[in-house]
């Protein structure tokens, strides 16, 4: 029988919890770029003008369908190259997730922004609104909130997601426990604990999204996948 | 009431047509409306009466014809590669437009994330650029006009549907539009509701409002209406006072409609 | 100066990148086919009354559901080996971190999809005499599967970006080849844009049909 042995892990759990806050910089930094990027090429596609939609759509579509870990690799070991300037993993890092989620989260606001009736739209026009001026006063301020679970799952899956910097030795939670684990021959102990880390963060966000789901359906809102 | 000549035609449709696709919805239609006609417009489901308001309005743009506003005709000609002409519009002028001309729609269509001074607001705010203070006031007045002062706070999701449609009409004249279009304002309503919405228009018609407003209530469209227009085909097949087109109508279709259309009281 | 695209050397691999194509392939299928059929099970476990059978199913579609997959995997590679008396293969650990991810996603999608069903049907069934198991097999899960396919298919094409995940512990499939080919000729540039366009390629016809999908059973039902 294993002797199961925690003590090695305490003891060092500030390397862990260090990397714990790198995998929230990671994630912070994607969502404040990701979700404004997101935003704009929803807008885009959404234009019908096609020297707008197209590109946009184009970029939403790759980087929704090919694998994180493969666009990862490719700023972090081939941008660097063509740009000529150098990549930290944490740059590497953020512009792939910022880029990926935004990816995502440009179909999550478009989904809002097409569930809002078009009656909302004709009242807007009606008093003389100009295109942008209902798209901000009357219909995104509908659609954000139509979107929140939405957005919520997909700022769950970036931070799962965020793990992948681990393979381009960014210090995560994933990387530190992975060095933790070599360094006291612990493996066991040192990766459980990081996935329990990992769940009672991530967790913890799923439950807050639930609480807020429940309140908007009782407040009648209707909400978008 | 055309014959007046000194009485300037505040709206003036010429020629206009309107299609979907294959379907031609608007057939060409010709009407003038002068300051203070209250114009009820009737006919089948389907022969387009929406169609129409909503061209006066610019929500869908004309296929053919010319609408002049205040004797300015809107929009500008171009002429094609194949030398006929057509009407082209800019966005910008049409928004201006959609300010003098106010629109109540059958959905009320309320912001529902703002309240009932809100919704009433927006224009102003947006539109106009009034300071908050100025807006909010005259909101105020609009809201009792429509008999709501009380509701101001409350949000749409807690308003009947009379109410709904009260602070839309609220919202629409805050922008003191010179002419106002009611699309069936009153069909989504429960029966014991519509009074209330028929009586501030028929105050608005008092005060001698410019309206058009499309109807299946024929006994409303008697008392208030200064001119009835009936729609068929895709064109006004006939019109004139309530009177005439209502009681007696001199055109078969005409006729047919108003006997098919359940018996209505005056 | 320009950067100069030359892609020659990666062609010079192919026959390396096409037995990293074959090990993505093999990963993806074992992971769809086990991911899919354990979430079938769990999901169904989740759908019964039986708190014993609800519970256990609950915890494992939130833990699989809110851990992240490469953690997983790492765990799957690097710890469980401590406590089973047998040798952990690369592929046995991605499989068992891609599947049992799979399965708690997939779990969810087949419960939504058999609760959406109307109870009428399951009434239906009873008034003509068949027990639970045959509505739920001849009546509800066809009714229910017509409903998951776009969520399913798009299961299976997240199942297949993450088969690159497997490339971290070292198994042998198109990113690790890819990995490979680059380190030896310099070229990541050629070598990941390849890559990455291939699974492009290869995914976004699938991307495309759930889109229709959706649209065709938004019309249907
Ligand atoms: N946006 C549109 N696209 C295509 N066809 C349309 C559109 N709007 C209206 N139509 C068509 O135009 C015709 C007239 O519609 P319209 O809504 O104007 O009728 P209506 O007289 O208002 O009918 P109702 O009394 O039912 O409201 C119908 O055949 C309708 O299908
Ligand atoms: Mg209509």
């Amino acid at each position: 029988m294993y002797q199961w042995d925690f003590a090695p892990v305490l003891a060092n759990f500030d390397l862990l919890a260090l990397g714990l806050l790198n995998t929230f910089a990671v994630t912070g930094t994607a969502l404040a770029f990701g979700v404004p990027l997101g935003l704009a090429l929803a807008l885009a596609r959404l234009t019908g003008k096609p020297l707008l939609a197209w590109p946009a759509g184009l970029l939403i579509e790759v980087f929704r369908t090919t694998p994180p870990l493969v666009q990862l690799f490719w700023f972090f070991f081939a941008l660097p190259i063509l740009i000529r300037v150098e990549m930290t993993p944490f740059m590497a890092a953020a512009a792939t997730f910022s880029i990926q989620s935004a990816a995502f989260f440009a179909e999550v606001f478009r989904g809002g922004i097409v569930s809002i009736e078009r009656g909302q739209w004709e009242a807007g026009r009606a008093i003389g609104m100009t295109h942008s001026q209902a798209m901000r006063r009357i219909i995104l301020p509908q659609a954000v909130k139509r979107m929140i679970p939405a957005f919520m799952e997909r700022a769950i899956e970036l931070m799962k997601t965020t793990t992948l910097v681990a393979v381009v030795s960014y210090a995560d939670l994933l990387y530190q426990a992975n060095e933790l684990a070599q360094k006291t021959f612990r493996p066991l102990e040192v990766l459980t604990v990081a996935a329990l880390l990992y769940f009672v963060c991530i967790f913890a966000v799923s439950l807050a999204s639930r609480a807020l789901e429940r309140r908007l359906a009782v407040s009648g809102e209707t909400t978008v996948r | 009431m055309n014959g007046n000549p000194d009485m300037r035609a505040l709206l003036r449709v010429g020629g206009l047509e309107k299609r979907f696709g294959e379907n031609a919805v608007l057939r060409g239609i010709d009407l003038e409306v002068t300051a203070g006609d209250r114009i009820a417009i009737i006919g089948a489901s389907g022969s387009g009466k929406s169609t129409l308001l909503r061209c006066l309005n610019f929500m869908e743009l004309p296929t053919a014809g010319r609408i002049e506003l205040d004797g300015v005709a809107v929009g500008s000609e171009r002429r094609r590669g194949d030398g006929s002409i057509e009407r082209v519009y800019a966005e910008a002028e049409l928004t201006r437009l959609r300010r003098r001309i106010g629109m109540v729609f059958q959905q009320f269509n309320l912001f529902p994330h703002m309240t009932a001074i809100g919704n009433v607001m927006e224009g102003l705010r947006t539109v106009l650029r009034r300071p908050a203070a100025e807006a909010r006031a005259r909101a105020l007045v609009e809201l009792t006009r429509v008999g709501l002062a009380d509701k101001a706070e409350e949000y749409p999701a807690r308003l009947s549907g009379g109410q709904k449609q009260r602070v839309a009409i609220a919202r629409a004249l805050a922008l003191d539009p010179e002419i106002l279009l009611f699309d069936e304002p009153t069909s989504s309503l429960d029966p014991e509701l519509v009074g209330e919405v028929l009586a501030v228009i028929r105050s608005l018609a008092e005060e001698g409002r410019t309206m058009l407003l499309v109807t299946h209530e024929l006994g409303f469209a008697y008392h208030f209406a200064s001119r009835v227009l009936f729609l068929a085909d895709g064109v006004i097949h006939e019109q004139g006072s309530p009177e005439e087109v209502l009681k007696h109508p001199r055109e078969a279709r005409t006729q047919a409609f108003l006997a098919r259309h359940r018996a209505f009281s005056f | 100066m320009e950067y100069q695209w030359n892609f020659a050397p990666i062609f010079a691999h192919s026959d390396a990148l096409l037995v990293g194509a074959l090990g993505t392939l093999r990963i993806f299928v074992v992971c769809l086919l086990l991911g899919l059929s354990l979430g079938l099970l769990v999901g169904l476990a989740r759908y019964s009354t039986r708190r014993l059978l609800t519970w256990p199913a609950a915890a494992f579609v939130e833990f699989f559901r809110n851990t992240p997959v490469l953690v997983q995997i790492i765990w799957f590679f690097f710890a469980l080996p401590i406590l089973v008396p047998f040798e952990i293969s690369p592929m046995t650990a991605a499989v068992l971190g891609i599947s049992l991810n799979s399965a708690a996603f997939s779990a969810e999608i087949f419960r939504g999809g058999i609760q959406s069903i109307e109870p009428g049907q399951w009434e239906a069934g009873r008034a003509i005499g068949m027990s639970y198991a045959q509505i739920m097999r001849r009546i509800i899960l066809p009714q229910a599967i017509r409903r998951m396919l776009p969520a399913l298919t798009n299961r299976g094409i997240e199942i297949f970006k993450m088969s690159t995940l497997a490339s971290v512990v070292a198994y042998v499939e198109l990113l690790h080849q890819g990995r490979l080919i680059a380190s030896l000729n310099f070229n990541p540039i050629e070598t990941y844009t390849v890559i990455a366009v291939a699974f492009f390629l290869f995914l976004y016809p699938l991307v495309r049909a759930t889109y229709v999908l959706e649209r065709r059973l938004g019309r249907s039902d």
